[in-house]
């Protein structure tokens, strides 16, 4: 049945968690998430297409009274904006996904202070062997590495749910690429401000 | 268990053949087998820039294909590339030797704030093989590096690179400050990166958007015609 205030909230297989946390601890039920696979990362040039599709098929079925999207610019230089303004659809203000995670303010002064930092956060340490190692190809070709992180200076893990564990693994892949590391527990604070934003246009346009 | 692949005695083969396998072997990312593969044409007295042009860079074409049409993934082009360089390292003293003169000089550096080296370095590598002197200012280049650049080697080419979307602007600022200069006619300017495209070069006022190394050499040496043809016109 169709509910009018339902608004889906098409986001990126790495923030999947992150997503469904803050709509929990908000009590926002109305937003409703579904993802496109993480993977998309590797070749950005996909991810545009692979969103418009996704929009499409859910106006086709129905049941949301508006979409949103939660994707940063992600490596499509802009192509993403242009084709969420010819569907009418918004997205999370910010380049990628560091930005919204970190806070633009955090984010700009992270990237100021060492351009060559690597960021991480709780999905891509808890997937770092998948995507970073396999996805790369270090597994394969080790010597690859000095080729992808030898003008990295340091890891910095941005942390949206950090335990001992995580935190040990970000340090151990920082360790194993060479680079320094640092922590910085962003929390869900700023996803949900985004978030937060999304609610309120959700209530204004049902109202 | 069996092994897939066969020693093929590259010496057995003939040209056509050497030069095929030397394909598949860069396709393959085999450094070494490229290498002998090299020595071999050489010591069968093929000019160094007939080997460099029909094995190196023809295999490195298709590699280049296969990548834009998402058959190769980013760590087997860099793989070909590390055999491709390989090769390279042989040939070039005897580019050196024959005095040819490069078919254009180009400075190229990724822009400020971006440490992603790799495409501007399989672009570099390319330019190489096609002919271009290349000046690589390396990573991370503000304004005034590109400008230092451009006074001191007098290149035919400026090119940026940028992998991050917050980095990408930065371009404008190079190409403004140019024009502002008074120098920004005396140069070709090509921009290139995962995030960037067609768009986006004209948008910052970039000659050409170059969406990978293959384009960016074909780009560059038509620029460069039509800029000579239209100084003696």
């Amino acid at each position: 049945m169709d509910s009018p205030e339902r608004t889906l909230v098409i986001g990126c297989g790495a923030l999947a968690h992150e997503l469904l946390a803050v709509i929990r601890a908000s009590g926002w039920p109305h937003l409703v998430v579904q993802c496109l696979p993480a993977d998309l990362h590797n070749r950005p040039e996909r991810i545009t297409g692979a969103v418009r599709q996704k929009i499409r098929a859910a106006r086709a079925r129905g049941g949301f009274s508006r979409v949103f999207v939660a994707y940063g610019d992600c490596g499509t230089g802009g192509a993403l904006d242009r084709m969420l303004a010819e569907e009418g659809v918004q997205r999370i203000a910010g380049a990628h996904c560091y930005e919204f995670l970190a806070g633009s303010a955090i984010f700009e002064r992270l990237a100021d202070e060492e351009p060559g930092t690597f960021y991480v956060t709780d999905f891509l340490v808890r997937h770092f062997d998948r995507i970073v190692i396999r996805g790369l190809g270090i597994d394969r070709y080790p010597h690859l590495a000095a080729q992808y992180f030898g003008n990295y200076r340091r890891l910095v893990y941005l942390a949206q749910q950090p335990s001992d564990e995580r935190i040990d693994a970000a340090r151990a892949a920082a360790r194993r690429l060479g680079l320094a590391f640092q922590l910085r527990d962003t929390g869900l604070a700023p996803l949900a401000r985004a978030l937060a934003f999304v609610n309120r246009e959700t209530i204004q346009w049902a109202g | 268990m069996s092994d897939d692949y066969e020693e093929i005695d590259l010496r057995a083969l003939d040209d056509d053949e050497l030069v095929e396998q030397m394909h598949d072997d860069l396709y393959n990312g085999l450094k070494e087998e490229v290498e002998q593969g090299t020595r071999i044409l050489l010591e069968r007295k093929w000019g160094a820039d007939t080997v460099l042009d029909r094995a190196l860079v023809g295999g490195m074409q298709i590699v280049g294909v296969d990548f834009r049409d998402g058959i190769l993934f980013v760590p087997e082009v860099l793989q070909a590339a590390n055999a491709m360089k390989g090769g390279m390292e042989i040939l070039r003293p005897l580019l050196a030797q024959t005095g040819a003169e490069p078919i254009g000089k180009i400075v190229i550096g990724t822009v400020k704030g971006d440490i992603h080296d790799i495409g501007k370095n399989l672009v570099s590598m390319m330019m190489e093989g096609a002919g271009f002197e290349v000046i690589d200012i390396g990573i991370n280049n503000p304004v005034e590096k590109y400008l230092q650049a451009l006074e001191t080697h007098h290149p035919d080419i400026l090119g940026m690179s940028s992998l991050v979307t917050t980095t990408m602007p930065d371009m404008k600022v190079v190409i403004d400050t140019m024009k502002e200069k008074g120098i920004r006619n005396d140069y070709i300017v090509l921009v290139g990166g995962a995030p960037l495209n067609e768009e986006f070069g004209k948008a910052v006022g970039a000659d050409a958007y170059c969406r990978d190394a293959a384009v960016a050499v074909d780009t560059a040496k038509a620029l460069i015609r039509a800029r000579r043809l239209a100084r003696v016109a």
